[in-house]
């Protein structure tokens, strides 16, 4: 290195690390090179989305946990839909920037969003608030509109999905965090963590013709997992989802869930939304795969209120 | 005058309007605001005429300067205006490079039967039956089809050709875009047009023009008593023939020094070729030409000046049959009629104002408006109607009724629009995978926008879409979502006449804010 770059980059971290300090605030933030984490999973309550990421991050021992410098980095958040960010069907904007942040303050190298929308997907990422946040905190966000862009993947041991094309950037990227937003669904009664990973894939609607919750369970599969998964609760929409049709099915959670294991996370998105575990049938069908664990009492939660 | 700066700001002006068309069709990625969309258009003539029947009001008004611009300047409007017109100019250069032979036109004489019974049976056909005429033969509309159909598909395959590249370098500025082809059946008449249009113009220059477009012969009707058109200064005149075979609309007769004026396009090609400067534009005095009454074509003016301002009438006037529904009965979704796009208020009424240019195809960002078969019946043919198997209407779009030249597609307020209901969802519980594969899937229910389609329960911890008839809009995303081969098992019957939607009512949940987790 020489030594102008190692002034440039001190001058970089230095001014990271006083952002980091200013907006987070945080003393732990700086010991955050452990390797496994400590909790199977943190539960926030009573912020906002960002600060509650801020302080779930921190007890997951800081984004670089999950992300090494010079790591290519994707986030998946839920914004399939064309509805405003209060309306509660896409992933909080504040949220999925506030992860941005914290990746590029990890050394990401390049953040990448995307999402396979259901409906037109320029005014989803553009109405859901998303693509603009995103955006401000200095990441890619991709179009996933075309099926140019999905390249097909073997899923062995899968009981009816063997096979889907997946978006490029999910074999591109080194890290994958998903941020779902947890909502009611009309027919699986919950889309969360698991079936989050629809918007991954192209062809949706073999899923939904080859018995969906079995599909959900077998993307569950696939090699590339998320290393972290952050589930916005903030607002959450409890009736007629997963679009929702005006604030009445809205309610104010103002929760996050933020776990390495999506079993667990959907099971604990259950609980939040009052809806029995056994009902979302992906859920028992993960665990017994092996995929993850959805008996919360066996597992080593951090509950924290602002 | 007879400077050479008359045909310059021709070019330039004609090249400005043709991108500016040019751009309008091929924005793939609807770029370009409807207000802009509605300044471009205002001028168009044959839309214009039809929007202002629609509208009576004078901001739909823009044939009438057209009509004065005529009248003063002869068949400017062709030259400087009709898309198609100066596409053809363009066509007509290519033409000339590729064969010197091409660009020699020389005086011919009028297609006077063809043009003038082509004309008539235009006024003919609209003032008894409808626009059938004029959709395939309006100028714009013809231009528009080939942009949607041929340059647009181009263009994006183009772009994607680059997106690909740039997507290597991690660019993701320029976004591929799927190319959504049409029912090749849909290609047959721009294909045809294209060819006819094509060969014409990139070998005898204005011909189309001068012999079938009907919108070409009544502004040259018009241009007989315009006040500026070109002259010949008959002293200066060595009768070198030079005008006459670098007129486009093969007008010039320099033996007699006479211009068919109602051939003549304005393109003021001549005044800069006359080496002696014998020919300029200016006005002109009437010379007394031996007195022939031609009584056709006075009937001509006169008809057309009836197609102007007294259609209203007699069109409103007539009553006619409810459109015919679909008949296919191998097809288990049983459309009764197929669903117009909103604005269009019914399906008779649309039918009788679009001309097909297919700028509302375009505009689409879902690409849910194809053009028409045989859905709305032979005469409807081209008119954009929604195709649910392709796509869906987004619920928060107005798109197509903002840029609709003609008023087929009235302006909608966002509000307005999502409680017009184009059809009702009809659920097919037979096709449906809930009962025939007796696992979960909900694809129709999740996108509704209204939950006019939700979900009751089923067998077990199964649920089954059920529809809400008085709430549904018929935005057909139900249908489109739905997995279902061949048949789909939700499906929109469109309304004949556009309805009112009733607003869905919803409660506030008994899930309250919690103050502990539930774990």
């Amino acid at each position: 290195m020489k030594r102008r770059d190692f002034f440039k980059k001190s001058v970089g971290a230095g001014m990271a690390a006083g952002a980091a300090f200013g907006l987070g605030g945080y003393d732990k933030l700086w010991s955050s090179a452990s390797s496994a984490t400590k909790y199977d999973m943190v539960a926030v309550m009573g912020g906002n989305p960002d600060a509650m990421f801020d302080l779930g991050i921190q007890e997951l021992g800081g984004m670089g946990t999950f992300v090494q410098k010079g790591q290519k980095v994707l986030i998946k958040p839920n914004m399939g839909w064309d509805v405003i960010p209060g309306l509660a069907a896409n992933t909080n904007p504040l949220l999925v920037k506030r992860i941005i942040e914290h990746c590029f303050k990890a050394g990401a190298k390049e953040v990448y969003v995307f999402d396979h929308t259901l409906d037109n997907w320029v005014n989803c990422y553009k109405n859901s608030g998303i693509e603009k946040a995103a955006k401000s905190a200095g990441a890619k966000v991709v179009p996933a509109n075309s099926e140019s862009y999905y390249q097909k993947i073997e899923i062995p041991g899968a009981v009816r999905l063997q096979s889907a094309k997946v978006h490029q950037l999910l074999l591109e990227t080194d890290v994958f965090i998903n941020v779902p937003v947890l909502k009611d669904h009309n027919s699986v009664r919950m889309t969360c963590c698991l079936k989050n990973t629809m918007g991954l894939v192209w062809d949706r609607g073999y899923w939904h013709s080859n018995n969906l919750n079995q599909c959900i369970a077998d993307y569950a599969l696939y090699e590339k997992k998320p290393a972290l998964n952050v589930i916005d609760c903030y607002n959450v929409l409890v009736k007629h989802g997963p679009m929702g049709v005006s604030k009445e099915d809205v309610v104010l959670m103002k929760s996050q869930l933020l776990t390495t294991d999506w079993v667990a996370g959907d099971a604990a998105a259950a609980k939040m939304l009052g809806v029995a575990v056994e009902k979302i049938e992906y859920i028992p069908m993960a665990h017994k795969m092996g995929l993850g664990n959805m008996n919360l009492d066996s597992l080593n939660i951090k509950r924290i209120k602002m | 005058m007879r400077s050479p700066i008359l045909r310059r700001i021709r070019i330039v002006f004609s090249t400005i309007i043709f991108i500016c068309f040019f751009l309008l069709f091929i924005d793939f990625r609807h770029l370009i605001p409807s207000e802009y969309i509605n300044i471009l258009l205002y001028l168009q003539f044959i839309p214009s005429v039809i929007k202002f029947y629609d509208l009576k009001t004078l901001a739909a008004a823009g044939f009438l300067i057209v009509l004065v611009l005529t009248l003063l300047s002869g068949r400017t409007y062709c030259s400087f205006l009709c898309p198609l017109g100066i596409g053809q100019d363009l066509f007509s250069r290519i033409g000339g490079r590729l064969k010197r032979k091409f660009r020699r036109y020389g005086f011919k004489k009028p297609f006077t039967i063809l043009r003038y019974s082509l004309l008539a049976i235009t006024l003919i056909v609209t003032l008894i039956w409808g626009i059938y005429i004029i959709t395939l033969l309006d100028p714009y509309s013809v231009f528009g089809r080939f942009m949607t159909y041929f340059a647009k598909p181009a263009v994006i395959v183009i772009n994607n050709l680059i997106a690909g590249i740039f997507e290597k370098f991690d660019i993701y500025t320029l976004i591929n875009v799927p190319v959504n082809g049409f029912t090749l059946i849909a290609y047959s008449v721009p294909a045809a047009f294209f060819i006819l249009v094509g060969i014409l113009s990139l070998t005898k220059g204005r011909l189309y023009c001068n012999m079938i477009c009907p919108l070409g012969t009544f502004l040259g009707l018009l241009s007989k008593i315009s006040i500026l058109r070109i002259k010949f200064d008959e002293g200066a005149c060595t009768r070198c023939g030079r005008c006459s075979l670098g007129c486009k609309s093969s007008c010039i007769d320099f033996l007699k020094h006479d211009i068919d004026v109602t051939r003549c396009v304005d393109c003021f090609n001549c005044i800069n070729i006359c080496q002696e400067k014998a020919l300029s534009y200016g006005v002109v005095r009437l010379k007394n030409k031996p007195h022939e009454t031609d009584e056709n074509k006075r009937n001509i003016i006169a008809g057309s000046l009836l197609l102007l301002f007294g259609l209203p009438g007699i069109t409103k006037g007539q009553e006619k049959a409810a459109p015919k529904p679909k008949k296919d009965s191998t097809v288990k979704e049983t459309r009764t009629y197929p669903v117009c796009p909103p604005g269009g208020v019914g399906i008779e009424d649309f039918n009788k104002d679009c001309t097909a240019c297919s700028l509302c195809i375009n505009a689409c960002p879902n690409n849910v408006l194809q053009p028409a078969f045989l859905q709305y019946g032979v005469a409807g043919i081209m008119q954009p109607v929604m195709n649910y198997h392709k796509s869906f209407c987004t619920y928060n779009c107005t798109v197509c009724t903002e840029v609709c030249p003609t008023n087929a597609l009235h302006p909608l307020l966002l509000e307005a629009k999502k409680l017009t209901q184009l059809g009702k969802a009809i659920f097919i519980k037979d096709n449906c995978i809930v009962k025939t594969e007796k696992t979960a899937c909900g694809a129709c229910s999740e996108s509704c926008p209204t939950k006019a389609v939700h979900m009751i329960p089923y067998e077990g911890n199964l649920l089954i879409p059920e529809t809400t008839d008085d709430i549904c809009i018929g935005c057909g995303h139900c249908e489109f979502a739905c997995p279902t081969v061949p048949y789909k098992a939700i499906f929109v019957n469109g309304n004949a006449v556009h309805a009112a939607a009733k607003k869905p009512v919803n409660v506030e949940s008994d899930i309250k804010t919690p103050v502990d987790f539930p774990f």
